[in-house]
């Protein structure tokens, strides 16, 4: 049994006013979030715990992207409200979660995780966005036999190429995403292809899969251009002009952000989408569509979250949680930090133990219920098969969304179980 | 022939933005040799109040442009507030502690904009009256960007009236030539350099709010947007308006016409072109020999003493580190490895600020190269963790013997940005080289062998070899090639005449510099188990500037107790809470304020008054 009294690290002690001074007004602004329903609800009648809590450790970018990663902050915090309102993890225990920042920096991540390791004696790790951190967390829980499951990272390595016994991951990766784009750019009868992505391990891997599979499908296509803007950094115009001058029929975007707003702006100024058909990565995400405002793209087909028009029962009532606990509508992070700790839970409830391989046991081939629908996380390469939403972006009342969609399953778009295990390194 | 044409018109319109804002480093720099880090912060916060008032008033043009401007006059405001609240304070300061003080104040910054408008990117309104395009040869093309064209010559001709043709002006340019003198014949400095802040801030403020209606505002513009600054500002030549305006041209130019030729070039054709031109013209541009600041710590007024029973101290601190393990945990462990290898890559950096005067921006990358040296021999070679470790500072060592030979050819603030060149291009090499360098998602999996895994056992090996490693470096501070070193740097001339190679001094310094970075930096990697290339990007070069600064750059042992400040602030400020920045940005400040000849400066400052 693992010792479960956190040692404080010298200066930690030294600092404890100050630490003291940071708990309380947490503390407060919890107490000011909470004062919704569901909390008045929970505080009138406690749930008693009978075993020792059991602690997850959460890693995320929560300074270097706000904007993504506070959502999905939210959507672990409903998660595990529901969860200990139910009686926690085992039937018997609480679930605590102890949260910290990875300034956007892996080596910090891994600093941090070793902290909540050592210090918090946490459990599971759990958490990360951008793919190097996911890749550097995943390592470490390798490392020191960690359970991880890694929610937002969408390179492909972390379940394939850099896979380990420890590491689990959520949301559809490049290659599954990119995979249900083809599908629909399969159909088009355009023939003359631009690519446009950002210069990293994603936009490229984005890039390169897509030009593979849909040559597959489609051997007549020719990819004509490609620019290689940086991340943040999108020269609009030249990167617009240079784009239409290759004449394509079609165009495949993986920019996100403040680079594919800027993009959208110029390309409709410089009417680079004048009878061109887009097809783009992640933009129906709300995250992505939700700035742009009445300016999101028209008829573009996208992988994205259309949250105000899923209408099964449970994604329902995910969405009234959240926007009565928060007081804002869901984005697609926040379904996926829900989900996230979901897992967590089911796998802690399904392993019947705190201890490290018993949970990594379990999270291989557990399917839970999600208000998305069932997601596996897979035996063969610890990807679970949470899909996405395909469908075509569209302006209604002022703001961006998401038209004639249909929930595209994960499980559909992953290569089968033996090739995807032999893209695995030994263990 | 019209796509050139547009392209090139393109261009023209990034030119104008990146000449609104270096315009006003140029000036800020040119008159207080502030190097000003807070500069893009203002861009930022000009581009968020801009987008406020947009919104509410922006329905007309008169609106737009009375929000574009007013935003401008409010960070203008906020400037000569950062001048009067905390540069004036800091102006008998060693050189470039202000830069500390203005990287605080970018912490800070960005914390308060956050927690103002949100985390979202913010779409503003489009200019109201400039929405649509005209087509120019057949090629349509933004009216707004036609407008941008037209304001960066607008600008610029107007700031040659208020300095040629204002008594304001004459005074300003008086002072950029020689402060000392400009105050002896009665002008007051202070309320020059606030007049200067609010120019130059004001002029960020409105490169900022001019883009509302072009891009979505967000929290990452700042930083994207001070380094290109810098470099703009330092390609025309410091202090040189019409070189700043000529530098920027060239750079839009280049962005719209490099894409075309080779688009996967993007991440580093900026610093490409300034590397070229700095190696072909020693003061950028349009810069003049006799405006080269000196950014030697030139108020150094003891000289670095050794230091009486420095020796005694020194073994009983390492006695006491070596102790640690018996009562720290795990955790405080590895933080205290972590800190003894930044304070060896802080050190490292001091020998090259301290003692030669040579400000590096690009340190990071002789510690990133030694870590992806030691990374490499066990990836690719499966080399045993001895071998790696001795290759890291070999191949940092080599890296810097090439790039020192022309940085060291450069001087002040010339020399630090051909630094931060070589390191951007080190940078982008390791980013897209995925085959030998595993591109942004690094090299996993280098770990210590199990006779080192232990967290006592890494922390003895860091202790020791870094140990060591500072020991040959306080060697070489007081050994003839150290004062070799600093003749050259209090005075390059007379260093020469006496029959000192300064340069060659300068050279070697620079090498030893990278080597032990180097060595920092392959221990570094073990102790993560991974590397990536944000080792080798800028903010890790500023950590290292903020360590040195922060310990004092008059003392061998201020890097090291910068590093241990710094290290320990903020891995700590950051598990404690989500405002870190915040708090370590106005304990930064505060520090600055507080002890302005850095920590140990000010520890010394004490024991020698008493």
């Amino acid at each position: 049994m693992k010792h479960r009294h956190p040692t404080a690290s010298p200066l930690a002690k030294l600092l404890r006013p100050a630490a003291l001074g940071a708990t309380l007004s947490i503390a407060i602004a919890a107490a000011a979030l909470t004062a919704g329903p569901a909390a008045a609800q929970s505080a009138k009648e406690p749930v008693k715990f009978s075993g020792a809590p059991v602690r997850v450790g959460e890693i995320n970018s929560y300074t270097g992207l706000p904007a993504f990663t506070i959502p999905y902050r939210q959507g672990w915090q409903l998660a595990l409200e529901e969860i200990n309102a139910e009686g926690g993890v085992i039937g018997c225990c609480e679930l605590q979660v102890v949260s910290r920042d990875d300034a956007g920096k892996p080596d910090d991540a891994v600093r941090v995780a070793q902290e909540l390791v050592t210090n918090e004696a946490v459990d599971v790790l759990a958490g990360t966005y951008f793919s190097h951190i996911g890749l550097a967390v995943a390592d470490f829980a390798a490392r020191n036999k960690m359970p991880f499951v890694a929610a937002e990272p969408l390179t492909d390595a972390i379940t394939w190429s850099k896979g380990n016994r420890y590491t689990f991951r959520l949301r559809p990766s490049t290659y599954m995403q990119a995979a249900m784009l083809v599908e629909e750019a399969a159909k088009l009868p355009a023939k003359r292809w631009a690519t446009v992505a950002p210069n990293y391990e994603y936009g490229q891997s984005a890039v390169a899969w897509f030009r593979q599979l849909l040559k597959e499908k489609r051997p007549d296509v020719e990819f004509v251009a490609e620019q290689w803007p940086v991340q943040g950094k999108l020269e609009a115009g030249p990167t617009v002009q240079a784009l239409a001058a290759a004449k394509p029929d079609a165009i495949f975007n993986v920019t996100f952000g403040a680079d594919l707003a800027k993009f959208v702006r110029e390309g409709e100024g410089r009417g680079l989408f004048r009878n061109r058909k887009v097809v783009s990565l992640l933009t129906g995400e709300p995250e992505y569509l939700e700035p742009m405002k009445d300016e999101a793209p028209e008829g573009w087909i996208v992988t994205g979250y259309p949250w105000d028009q899923i209408d099964t029962p449970a994604h329902k009532a995910f969405v009234a949680a959240y926007t009565a606990r928060f007081k804002e509508s869901p984005k697609a992070g926040s379904i996926v930090g829900y989900i996230t700790m979901k897992a967590v839970a089911a796998a802690i409830t399904k392993a019947k133990s705190a201890n490290a391989e018993p949970i990594v046991d379990a999270l291989a081939g557990l399917t839970i219920d999600s208000p998305v629908g069932p997601v596996t996380f897979r035996a063969s390469d610890h990807q679970a098969t949470m899909g996405a939403y395909v469908g075509t972006t569209t302006v209604k009342d002022g703001r961006g969304t998401m038209k004639d969609w249909r929930y595209a399953d994960g499980a559909n778009y992953l290569p089968p179980d033996d090739a995807a295990r032999k893209m695995r390194p030994a263990e | 022939m019209s796509f050139l044409l547009v392209q090139a018109l393109s261009g023209l319109a990034t030119a104008a933005t990146l000449f609104l804002v270096s315009s006003g480093l140029t000036i800020v720099f040119g008159v207080t040799r502030i190097v000003n880090f807070a500069h893009g912060s203002f861009y930022m916060v000009g581009a968020y109040a801009g987008w406020s008032l947009i919104e509410r008033f922006g329905g007309t043009p008169a609106g737009f442009w009375g929000s574009v401007a007013a935003a401008a006059l409010a960070m203008g405001v906020l400037g000569a507030a950062m001048e009067i609240g905390l540069l004036r304070r800091l102006y008998r300061s060693p050189e470039l502690f202000q830069l500390l003080g203005t990287f605080g104040v970018v912490l800070v910054v960005q914390d308060l904009t956050a927690w103002a408008w949100g985390p979202e990117d913010l779409l503003g309104r489009r200019a109201p009256g400039l929405k649509g395009s005209i087509d120019i040869l057949d090629q349509p093309f933004p009216l707004y960007d036609l407008v941008l064209i037209g304001l960066g010559p607008l600008v610029l001709g107007l700031l040659w009236l208020l300095f040629n043709r204002t008594r304001w002006g004459t005074l300003v340019r008086a002072a950029t030539q020689d402060r000392e003198m400009t105050s002896a014949l009665g002008v007051d400095p202070a309320r020059l350099f606030t007049g200067v802040l609010f120019l130059g801030c004001a002029l960020a403020g409105l490169g900022g709010a001019l883009q509302v209606p072009r891009e979505s505002v967000t929290l990452q513009m700042d930083m994207a947007i001070v380094v290109e600054a810098f470099v703009v500002v330092v390609v025309g030549g410091m202090g040189s308006l019409t070189g700043a305006f000529l530098a920027s041209l060239l750079i839009g130019q280049l962005q719209a016409f490099g894409i075309l030729v080779f688009p996967q070039i993007t991440l580093v054709i900026v610093f490409l072109f300034m590397a070229v031109v700095l190696v072909l013209r020693p003061h950028g541009l349009l810069g003049r020999a006799e405006e080269v600041p000196p950014t030697a710590p030139a108020t150094v007024t003891v000289p670095l003493s050794a230091g009486r029973h420095a020796g005694p101290w020194a073994l009983a601190l390492l006695a006491l580190l070596a102790a640690a393990p018996l009562v720290a945990g795990d955790y405080a462990l590895i933080l205290l490895t972590e800190v003894v290898i930044l304070a060896l890559f802080a050190a490292s950096l001091h020998l090259l600020i301290g003692l030669g005067g040579l400000v590096s921006f690009g340190h990071a990358a002789w510690f990133g190269l030694g870590a992806y040296g030691s990374a490499l021999l066990v990836k690719h070679l499966g080399a045993p963790m001895p071998l790696a470790l001795a290759g890291a500072p070999v191949l940092a060592g080599l890296g810097a013997l090439v790039a020192g030979w022309f940085c060291v050819r450069r001087s002040g603030l010339y020399f630090a940005m051909l630094t931060l060149a070589f390191a951007q291009i080190v940078w982008s090499i390791a980013f897209q080289w995925y085959a030998v360098t595993g591109g942004d998602n690094g090299i996993l999996g280098v770990w210590p062998p199990a006779w080192a895994a232990g967290k006592a056992t890494y922390y003895w090996l860091t202790l020791g070899l870094c140990g060591g490693a500072l020991w040959l470096l306080r060697r070489a501070a007081f050994a003839p090639f150290g004062y070799a070193l600093r003749a050259g740097r209090d005075s390059g001339l007379r260093a020469e005449s006496v029959g000192i190679d300064v340069r060659r001094f300068q050279w070697m310094a620079f090498v030893l510099a990278g080597t032990a970075a180097g060595l920092a930096g392959g221990l570094y990697a073990f102790a993560k188990g991974s590397v990536f290339p944000t080792l080798l990007a800028v903010p890790q070069s500023v950590d290292a500037l903020v360590m040195v600064l922060m310990g004092g750059i008059q003392t061998v042992a201020g890097p090291l107790a910068g590093a241990l400040v710094f290290h320990l602030l903020e891995s700590e400020v950051m598990s404690l809470t989500d405002w870190w920045r915040l708090v370590l940005g106005l304990i930064i400040v505060a520090l600055v304020l507080v002890f302005p000849k850095g920590i140990v400066g000010f520890l010394s400052g004490i024991r020698r008054r008493a």
